[in-house]
């Protein structure tokens, strides 16, 4: 229910007799400010996770009932202000000042206060009904004593609820200060103002913006967010205003290029006064946990060591309990419904247990095997991420991320490229910047996973005996070089002038909440097997069939000839049709290659394939197979996950080109190079 | 610049510096000054190995900064 309104204006809201009362109220706040644990408090497992139309920002939404009354939360993505500099806060203005939610709860962080009160400086002169939920009391307190609430609530002149979400406290008083706030007209907020030396041109500039802006946009706030070089309002302005109007406001913006530092500072000034009033004065000298564990983790050196640790311990957990969990996984669809279905369809025609069991089971079997790993490699991340630490390990890798064109953060989910890409583009979602977001998702197919370096180990010792570990090494390197290559290249298209650049808070660590970690866990894990895992049913059930079709062998198949038909591109590359069907055959998943080699060499079996591999092919065209292997085109996992994060199937297309078209070049210019060397 | 004007990427970890002016694009000027980087306002430099990322204490929060952009924040020492 979206009521037009300005908080000052509005009587009571009515309701239906005996249906709940419906309110919908928006959870704004800064990152890292606990603004997950309220929403996941009060939401539980009734929320629903999407995302905001037309983008690719997660939107969170869910219900809470208090008596009669039923708040539809939506739980806003976190931003440090309002500006439109990046999407998230695009998305979070857009939806305060058109969807008009009944409440505005904005959560701050009581330890951090100064910063944390810019966005409410912010949020003040909006037209929308503000509730101030005051955070970690208990951090703030033992750093430095306990604030002086009603200081606070005074200067601010909305309502203000102390809270230590991690510890449930506060949530109720929460609740009902906003179903309060929502049933009694409040007097308008307080709200900041500007720097002195642009006091004259912001009232001059809004006086102009009067009589053209729509009703729901304060006129000072526009102002202000005019001084500040919003793209958005300057657009809406230009459009509003009349053909005389505009230019008169767009001469005095061009006098002071410097608004935005004005309006910052203004914002900052203001809070600098309240702040004085309500924070005791800090203890001195006092070193926090924080900054001594900050001295090993932020270290050059020592924080790299401690990276790698992190690392080692994702991939040993999920070694450990992933890999047996995944077998059993498959053990129990493969005993519990495959033979079961093909005994009960003995008598139907062939292809129909054919395609039920060897098409859509096995489709389904690699969803459910990828969902311990994933389910695992999101617990391990969301616990790093939940204590604070994934921060330090964006920083501690910023300097070596800075040659692919992205800063610090990019590296984490490329890391987990190494034992899957899927996770790696999933994990993107931690980068603030849309645009970064993108180039770390088509970047991360080129990270060898772990799938890739099988086939790659079980290959290399047959053509290249004690240079195999070598050739290995080469592989992953050559697949890194083009990663970073691409990157720089890229970087410079989609990232233009802004690339690179690394501004991110580093939390205070803080002990891991149980909750907040098992249901993100169980978002992601959903969402995975909602999304993605349907496209792979799909498509394991057409790989079946081309693999299949017509005749019932692979020998003969449609993926056969499709290899046959591409022979004058095997000539170039070194590779006869069998290889190249096994090249075809990766697209599905990337272990298929050595399959796909086992049934069209050895019947299957695969003792005899090292053999018959070596007879048949030099160790030249190996190394072709093995670069345009390493390089192919993304898994059909992967793609529908690139597709579903990146926000449509033109970003999978362009993926799928590039990595086709490096992959096949490639492969030319080793076993041509190596031709022209004497080498074939 | 000013007498003792420096950017931020080259004080020591440890010093006391105030902010004098913001360099660069809007969006950036604009990210810095919402998390805390105005004209006047006190920071210390936690950690500053002389190359890569900088560690700055702003407002109460740590806040890391890639190296170019530390160098677009212009202080004055003191303390």
């Amino acid at each position: 229910m979206a009521t037009t309104h300005r908080p000052s204006e509005e009587a009571p809201l009515a309701g239906v007799p005996g249906s709940p009362r419906h309110l919908l109220v928006a959870l704004a706040g800064q990152p890292n400010v606990g603004k997950s644990t309220v929403f996941n408090l009060l939401t539980g497992l009734s929320q629903h996770v999407g995302n905001w139309s037309g983008k690719t920002v997660e939107k969170k939404t869910g219900t809470h009932r208090h008596g009669e009354w039923e708040l539809e939360l939506v739980d806003l993505p976190g931003t440090y202000s309002l500006s439109t500099s990046s999407e998230e806060e695009l998305v979070a203005r857009e939806f305060l000042l058109t969807a008009r939610p009944d409440v505005v709860v904005v959560v701050i962080n009581a330890a951090a206060l100064e910063r944390h009160l810019y966005l409410v400086a912010e949020l003040l002169p909006l037209p929308v009904r503000l509730v101030v939920a005051l955070n970690m009391v208990d951090v703030a307190s033992r750093e430095g004593g306990s604030l002086d609430v009603e200081a606070l609530r005074h200067a601010l002149g909305v309502p203000v609820v102390s809270m230590v979400a991690s510890r449930n406290q506060g949530v109720r008083e929460l609740v009902e200060t906003v179903v309060a706030c929502a049933q009694n007209p409040t007097p308008p907020p307080h709200s900041p103002g500007i720097r002195t030396d642009h006091a004259a041109v912001w009232e001059e500039i809004a006086s102009l913006l009067v009589p053209s802006l729509p009703p729901s946009f304060p006129p000072k706030w526009a102002a202000a967010k005019l001084l500040e070089g919003d793209r958005e309002i300057t657009r809406l302005a230009r459009e509003c205003c009349s053909a005389e109007t505009w230019p008169r406001i767009e001469a005095l913006l061009a006098a002071h290029e410097d608004g935005v530092l004005a309006v910052a500072s203004g914002r900052y000034e203001w809070i600098a006064g309240i702040v004085k009033t309500v924070v005791p004065r800090p203890r001195p000298g006092q070193v926090s946990l924080t900054e001594r564990l900050d001295r090993w983790l932020t270290h050059p050196l020592w924080g790299l060591g401690a990276l790698a640790g992190a690392f080692g311990l994702v991939y040993g957990i999920t070694f450990v309990l992933g890999s047996p969990l995944q077998k059993l996984v498959e053990r129990a669809i493969n005993a519990g419904l495959g033979r079961p279905l093909r005994a009960l369809l003995a008598d139907a025609p062939q292809w129909i247990p054919g395609l039920l069991v060897g098409g859509v089971l096995a489709g389904a079997g690699t969803v459910a095997s990828f969902l311990p790993l994933l389910a695992i490699f999101f617990a391990v991340l969301a616990l790093l991420e939940d204590v604070g630490y994934l921060a330090r390990a964006a920083y501690v890798t910023d300097r070596f991320m800075h040659l692919i064109g992205l800063h610090g953060k990019s590296s984490l989910p490329l890391m987990l490229g190494f034992g899957c890409n899927v996770p790696a583009i999933m994990g993107a979602r931690i980068l603030d910047s849309r645009k970064a977001r993108l180039l770390t998702i088509l970047l991360a197919p080129l990270v060898p996973c772990a799938s890739r370096m099988t086939v790659i180990l079980f290959m290399a010792p047959v053509f290249f005996g004690k240079w195999s570990p070598l050739v290995a090494w080469a592989l992953v390197l050559l697949s890194l070089g083009i990663l970073v290559a691409l990157g720089a290249l890229l970087g410079r298209v989609l990232l233009g002038r802004e690339r690179g650049a690394f501004i991110m808070e580093l939390p205070l660590y803080h002990r891991p909440k149980v909750r907040t970690i098992a249901l993100q866990t169980w978002q992601h894990s959903l969402e995975f097997l909602r999304k993605a895992g349907t496209v792979i049913l799909v498509f394991s059930a057409v790989v079946w069939a081309l693999s299949t079709l017509p005749h019932g062998q692979i020998g003969d198949s449609f993926l056969a000839q499709a290899g046959h038909a591409m022979a004058p591109l095997g000539a170039w590359l070194g590779l006869d049709w069998r290889l190249l069907v096994a090249l075809l055959s990766s697209f599905f998943a990337k272990e298929n290659a050595v399959a796909t080699l086992a049934v069209l060499f050895a019947g299957g079996e695969a003792p005899h394939l090292a053999d018959a591999l070596a007879g048949a092919f030099t160790p030249l065209a190996a190394l072709s197979f093995l670069v345009a292997y390493t390089l192919f085109v993304p898994c059909v996992p992967t793609l529908a996950t690139l597709r579903q994060e990146a926000g449509g199937w033109r970003w999978a297309a362009l993926s799928f080109l590039m990595l086709l078209v490096l992959s096949l070049v490639s492969g030319v210019l080793v076993f041509q190079g190596g031709r022209l060397l004497g080498l074939g | 610049m000013l007498d003792g004007e420096v950017s931020l990427s080259a004080i020591a970890a440890d010093a006391m510096a105030r902010v004098l002016h913001l360099y660069g694009g809007r969006d950036l000027v604009a990210r810095l000054a919402a998390l805390g980087l105005t004209p006047g306002v006190e920071v210390r430099m936690v950690q500053n190995f002389g190359h890569g990322p900088v560690i700055v204490m702003v407002r109460g929060t740590r806040l890391a900064l890639g190296r170019r952009e530390a160098s677009r924040v212009h202080v004055q020492p003191f303390g």
